[in-house]
């Protein structure tokens, strides 16, 4: 039982992450359409920047806290200002091309992205400057650290913000209009342009913030970690109902839980035959499933087939 | 058919015959490493073919279309090598590998070839990332795949005692091993070109065409969907399974880091930005986009010693960010690919108007 506890728990932490970064796919998808597939490489470029600026001011003698706020907000702008940077040259310009073309660009981008930082961080891992102080808490037989708590609380919030803003604010009611019909939220006065801005740049914030947890959880980062990463919170996005900003987070949350869980039992469950080597299988099987008895995903709409 | 028959279109056809029978031997000239660089585009040639009846033609999107590459160069693999013990001739291997990847393909479409558009997209990249972990994984507690470390000593491409691997002596001229390939990937790619455009015009390729601008519409006039488009991942998958074969026996090595969702995305971008759905379009994608790469790791590193006189960047990284500008800035500027159809240009003209 503590085991199952546990896993809970380290699914909870890993799926806190996925949600995060599967904002970002579902934000831009939901209002273009579009999978980007350059997000994952944005979360990565926000944990080497985490690395870099938080590292270096504490080699300098900064208090470790005052320098983990600097490593974050750098990260952060930096990866702001990136997707903003993406949208522009290579996803605004096509806005009106064949469906697959935006889809290679961002492959193209995701490319340039991953060999620009392996030129500036080098080929090897690095290891993320101790921001936190290590505490461990003890719950009902399981274990969990003081990074595990804050990872599940600043991803609540953020996420808690991240729906007050697209419900509540005027750019969020801007964004959803432009989601359900681009042509007539255009009519009424949305600028369509700013709007698609404005979610490339809050998903890349999203993305920036799990970059930072996942290289506090991990405690080393690459140049290839956003790759796969991506690919997870893509499916979370999928899994969740893709353009669904509460199945993205869900779906976040579920796949890390489902992960944890597979992961854990999988040698039990098979008699030792498949080892937790398979956990990154459990993902794609589970996504797989789901979309054979609902073909949008768990929460996503049932759009009708338009003729 | 009449129009190939005239003069001139028939001087075409031999002039490029006599290029690509000429071609091994100019490569050559440049070192055997030029030609094996030939038969990997020839071999991505294929491959893209391949994946053009499945996106191209029936518009259905497949990120996980090597896979069934996989599948075929592991079925190579474990039946013509010392890791078994088993050494098949290359009639047997070869359809068991395209029977395979295609059945993988069934396997994969039958219950998601309902799904539509990008939901589709993941998950065929899902089952492409399945297979690859399995194939990493599956070396315990029985060896199969051999895990991480791949299967060496593959046996090469045989027909009797005619091995394609190693120096022959032919009409005279010695000739290569990567020659000796090189001739069978173009009689092979020759093959799926064929194929590919006797499709495209047929009751089959018109009826894909029709689900991939409109799929309702198709239903409505009496198309079965369902077979239809499962007909053109079980074709793609089998083109996927051939080439991984020959792939498995060309290199004599296989292991699961060739068959990365990388690969599938290069073969889909070969697809796309040559032109999707035009044959010479896709043709001159996968040529482009599997030489550029070589082009640049021979022309980066010296042009960096020209102009800086030493090496500032690595070149490995700066030859993949040119290749990935060079991805972003054809689309940008070319959207329907190099060398689209006319009918999809004059579609995308009117469409900007």
């Amino acid at each position: 039982m503590d085991i199952f506890l546990q896993q809970i728990i380290n699914g909870l932490v890993q799926g806190s992450i996925y949600a995060l970064v599967a904002l970002g796919y579902t934000m831009v998808y939901g209002i273009m359409g579009l999978i980007n597939f350059a997000h994952g490489e944005v979360v990565m470029i926000g944990t080497l920047v985490t690395i870099t600026v938080a590292g270096s001011l504490i080699k300098a003698g900064m208090p470790v806290a005052l320098a983990g706020l600097a490593g974050v907000s750098a990260s952060v702008l930096v990866c702001m200002a990136l997707g903003w940077g993406l949208e522009r040259i290579a996803y605004r310009p096509l806005r009106n091309a064949p469906r697959l073309t935006p889809l290679i660009t961002a492959i193209g981008m995701s490319i340039v992205l991953q060999n620009l930082a392996m030129m500036i961080w080098g080929r090897n891992y690095l290891t993320f400057p101790p921001l936190l102080p290590k505490m461990d808490f003890e719950f009902a037989g399981a274990n969990f650290t003081a990074i595990q708590v804050i990872i599940v609380l600043v991803s609540a919030a953020t996420m808690g913000g991240l729906l007050l803003l697209v419900y509540r604010t005027k750019l969020g009611m801007a964004m959803r209009a432009t989601a359900q019909n681009p042509a007539v939220a255009s009519l009424m006065g949305v600028n369509i342009n700013r709007v698609i801005a404005a979610a490339f740049v809050i998903g890349s914030a999203l993305g920036a913030l799990a970059g930072v947890m996942v290289g506090g959880y991990y405690e080393i980062a690459h140049y290839q970690m956003g790759f796969m990463l991506g690919l997870k919170a893509f499916t979370a996005a999928v899994l969740g109902g893709i353009g669904n900003l509460g199945g993205a987070m869900l779906g976040g949350i579920l796949l890390g839980i489902i992960e944890a869980l597979g992961a854990g039992y999988i040698g039990d469950l098979t008699g030792g035959f498949l080892g937790s080597h398979y956990q990154d299988i459990f993902a794609f099987i589970v996504l797989i499933v789901v979309l054979m008895f609902k073909p949008s995903g768990l929460f996503g709409e049932k759009t009708g087939d338009r003729a | 058919m009449s129009k190939w028959l005239n003069p001139r279109s028939a001087f075409g056809i031999a002039l490029i015959a006599v290029a690509l029978l000429g071609l091994p031997f100019v490569a050559a000239m440049g070192g055997q490493a030029w030609v094996r660089i030939l038969d990997f585009a020839i071999l991505y040639v294929f491959l893209a073919l391949g994946l053009n009846i499945v996106v191209g033609f029936a518009g259905l999107l497949d990120l996980g279309y090597i896979a069934f590459y996989a599948v075929g160069a592991y079925t190579w693999a474990l039946l013509a090598s010392p890791h078994f013990g088993l050494h098949l001739p290359i009639w047997v291997i070869l359809p068991i590998g395209a029977g395979l990847a295609c059945f993988a393909g069934v396997l994969l479409g039958s219950p998601t070839l309902k799904l539509r558009g990008d939901y589709l997209a993941i998950v065929t990249l899902g089952f492409g990332e399945i297979v690859r972990i399995f194939m990493n994984n599956l070396n315990a507690p029985v060896n199969i795949t051999n895990g991480p470390q791949g299967i060496t000593l593959i046996d090469p491409v045989a027909f009797g005692d005619f091995r394609f691997s190693g120096t022959s002596q032919l009409f005279g001229l010695s000739v290569s091993g990567p020659i000796k390939y090189y001739y069978l990937l173009v009689a092979l790619a020759i093959l799926v070109i064929v194929i590919n455009l006797r499709l495209q015009h047929s009751r089959i390729g018109r009826a894909w065409q029709a689900i991939r601008e409109d799929e309702i519409a198709a239903k409505a006039v009496g198309i079965n969907t369902r077979n239809i488009k499962l007909l053109a991942f079980a074709m793609g998958a089998s083109f996927g399974g051939i080439a991984g074969g020959v792939f498995a026996a060309m290199q004599g090595f296989v292991s699961p880091e060739s068959f990365s969702l990388m690969e599938s995305i290069m073969i889909l971008a070969m697809v796309v930005l040559g032109g999707m759905g035009h044959i010479p379009g896709v043709i001159l994608g996968a040529v482009l986009l599997s030489i550029l790469p070589e082009v640049l790791r021979y022309g980066v590193g010296p042009a960096q010693m020209a102009l800086f006189g030493k090496m500032l960047v690595d070149p490995e990284s700066l030859r993949m960010l040119v290749f990935g500008l060079a991805l972003v800035l054809v689309m940008r500027f070319k959207p329907a690919g190099l060398w689209p159809s006319p009918e999809r240009k004059r579609e995308l003209q009117e469409a900007g108007q």
